[in-house]
């Protein structure tokens, strides 16, 4: 059946819209809708509320004759930890260029993927690493050390 | 034969007997392709061959035209499909189990092996393949009007050809895969570079969030394994599929290869050697928009130096597949894809180097990890797309290097292009840079001036100079292109062959310390 648009009553009577054309446009509209929110809900799934990954907070027992100013790298740990006068701190090994794991030397470290150069206290000394290497946190005593990986702390920060 | 003898049962046992050939009769309707009508039906009867036109320009069957190079990256992708596919039965993916499958396709699988070194090796072709494809439809200046939208496919074809490379690259789990993927997700994660110096990392994490995604976890792990593995063997070849069909299609919507304006008398003489354009009255209007109104490119055009694509054009790329089929199984024969040790997240290999053709990216990536991994890329690739629509001219389309003084113009862009990297990399290679000079410089200025921006500055104040000089868009084009093209093969060259453990500098990989 076709549809033939009603009688005016005035002239302000806004133009009848065909059957045809209103349950188009309806299909249109709600096809749209329904794909942008599907679209959404799927740039929302790559994302995990929580993703998994090792725990960052562990125990390390420092040797009593590790030497003022030698690196000790935890087993299976990617820290280095420094004992001098003043205290004991940890800095994380992972390059804060591209993520490579640096090797510490007499000088401090050198990352084998590009080249950057970091002293003892983390600082950049040569190479395209962008920032220091992070201090992290570390509490106990005794030899005894907690490091928790996720927070840094200020640069400096020694017990 | 006297129809009350004939039998249901006698009629059926004919039916039975012919069944065969009207199968093939059914399947084939157009008949052998012996004239040019059944040649016709030949090609736009079948479904796959109707990408094609049914018939093909003398000039695109010239091996100087194209060389072939879009063929065998084609040919290339079947065969990474065919033997990616195979490999499948056997791989899991599952770090540690990954990589155990990875030696059992290697050492335990009947062909196995074989199969591997051919799926990397076809990989590589394909990877050179669409580089130097893209090259010739630059210097032919096939990407001109009606050719754009083809153009700006193709160039999404590169990313993806790219793409499905470097995600092959993490699934064997082993120390190569492991590191060069962990510069990858850093690589994604450095717009961090831009945001720390700036303090607002905190709010703005945007490089965070990339690498986040990538790799579905904060290490690259079992989360980034299984979505590497389903971007290469679904995601990313779907895409490619897709817009290889849509790449073919607009070559023929297109009308056909690019041609110079005088392909008629190029090719006269050629066109004496092949069938006369009809060998039998045309049962059809042959060129129903010769006579229509309308904007596609074959309209108004008059008789063409064609000749039926089966069995010209067809036999030809088939030739090309088997080439190239040839050489796959020639490299793969004698030589093995890597398979390092188990990959272990606390020791880097050293060095650590992604695959080579992303070895240009690390050269550069080791002065700056944004600019060399994201900003001077990303310039590079917005550049390539819009070449289209910056470069209007009409002149030498279709011709190598734009006509007579092109190749000598592109010869000393070339000469520029590897002098100038090779300049800026020796003075840093011998002297440093500013971070080694003066120890307390902000990182953004480091970021902004380095090595690989300032071979870029030079290559576009080259380009701008030819651009003047010549008072042509396409002579400043082929000046940037041709530097940019030298400048990748030199860091190229660099990042493969010079660069050693720390990613220090070594004339040969032979000098490289023990560690």
């Amino acid at each position: 059946m076709t549809t033939t648009p009603g009688e005016k009553q005035s002239r302000f009577d806004p133009e009848p819209m065909p059957r045809r054309d209103f349950l188009g446009l309806a299909a249109l509209g709600t096809m749209i809708a329904a794909f942008v929110v599907s679209l959404f809900g799927m740039l929302k799934l790559p994302k995990a509320a929580v993703s998994a990954s090792p725990s960052k907070k562990y125990k390390v027992l420092l040797p009593d004759a590790l030497p003022e100013g030698e690196a000790f790298i935890p087993p299976g740990r990617n820290v280095a930890i420094y004992r001098d006068g003043e205290g004991v701190y940890a800095l994380s090994t992972v390059c804060t260029h591209l993520g490579c794991i640096v090797k510490a030397n007499a000088k401090g470290f050198e990352c084998p993927c590009h080249g950057s150069g970091f002293a003892k206290d983390g600082v950049v000394t040569k190479g395209p690493a962008p920032t220091a290497l992070p201090w992290l946190k570390v509490t106990g005593g005794a030899g005894v050390y907690t490091i928790d990986e996720d927070s840094h702390v200020k640069a400096g920060t020694k017990v | 034969m006297d129809e009350a003898k004939r039998s249901a049962l006698n009629e059926f046992w004919i039916n039975l007997k012919t069944a065969p050939g009207q199968i093939y009769r059914a399947m084939f309707r157009g008949g052998a392709p012996v004239s040019d009508r059944t040649r016709s039906s030949f090609v736009f009867g079948n479904v796959f061959l109707h990408l094609h036109s049914v018939r093909t320009h003398l000039w695109s069957l010239k091996w100087s035209t194209t060389m072939g190079l879009g063929l065998i990256t084609t040919a290339a992708f079947l065969i990474t499909l065919v033997t990616g596919i195979l490999l499948m039965f056997y791989y899991k993916p599952y770090p540690d189990v990954a990589y155990q499958s990875i030696k059992d396709i290697h050492f335990i699988v009947p062909t196995g092996r074989f199969m591997r070194n051919i799926h990397r090796w076809a990989a590589n072709v394909m990877v050179v393949a669409v580089i130097l494809h893209m090259a010739r439809a630059f210097y032919t200046a096939s990407y001109r009007k009606p050719r754009e939208f083809n153009w700006f496919i193709g160039w999404g074809l590169l990313v993806t050809t790219l793409a499905l490379s470097f995600t092959g690259y993490l699934l064997p789990w082993d120390q190569l895969a492991y590191w060069a993927i962990t510069i990858g997700a850093n690589i994604a994660q450095s717009p961090r570079e831009i945001t720390d110096a700036m303090g607002i990392t905190e709010y703005f994490d945007i490089g965070g969030l990339q690498r986040e995604i990538l790799l579905g976890s904060e290490i690259v792990g079992e989360e980034s394994l299984i979505r590497f593995y389903l971007l290469h063997v679904m995601i990313l070849p779907l895409i490619l599929a897709m817009l290889m069909a849509v790449h073919f299609w607009r070559i023929r919507k297109d009308g056909g290869l690019a041609k110079p304006k005088n392909v008629d008398e190029l090719v006269a003489a050629d066109q004496k050697e092949h069938y006369p354009v009809f060998t039998e009255a045309p049962q059809k209007t042959y060129q129903l928009a010769a006579v229509v109104k309308g904007k596609t490119p074959a309209v108004g055009s008059g008789p063409e130096n064609t000749v039926p694509s089966m069995p010209h054009l067809f036999y030809a790329e088939l030739g090309v597949l088997m080439f190239t089929v040839l050489i796959c199984f020639i490299l793969a024969f004698v030589s093995d894809a890597p398979l390092k040790e188990l990959a272990n997240p606390l020791v880097p290999e050293n060095p650590a180097k992604a695959p080579w053709y992303f070895l240009g990216l690390q050269e550069i990536v080791s002065f700056s990890a944004f600019m060399g991994g994201i900003g001077i890329p990303m310039l590079c690739w917005i550049g390539l797309g819009l070449i289209p629509f910056l470069d209007k001219e009409t002149e030498g389309t279709g011709e190598w290097f734009g006509g007579p003084g092109g190749a000598k113009l592109v010869g000393w862009s070339a000469l520029y292009g590897f002098a100038t990297s090779i300049a800026v990399e020796a003075f840093a290679i011998r002297f440093g840079w500013l971070r080694e000079w003066f120890p307390d410089i902000p990182q953004l200025v480091i970021t902004f001036v380095n090595p690989g921006t300032v071979i870029t500055v030079l290559y576009a104040a080259f380009s701008i100079w030819v651009l003047r000089r010549f008072n042509s868009t396409r002579a400043g084009a082929l000046a940037l292109f041709t530097c940019f093209l030298a400048g990748f093969i030199v860091l190229t060259v660099i990042g493969t062959h010079f660069r050693g453990p720390n990613w220090d500098f070594f004339w040969s990989p032979s000098h490289w310390p023990g560690h």
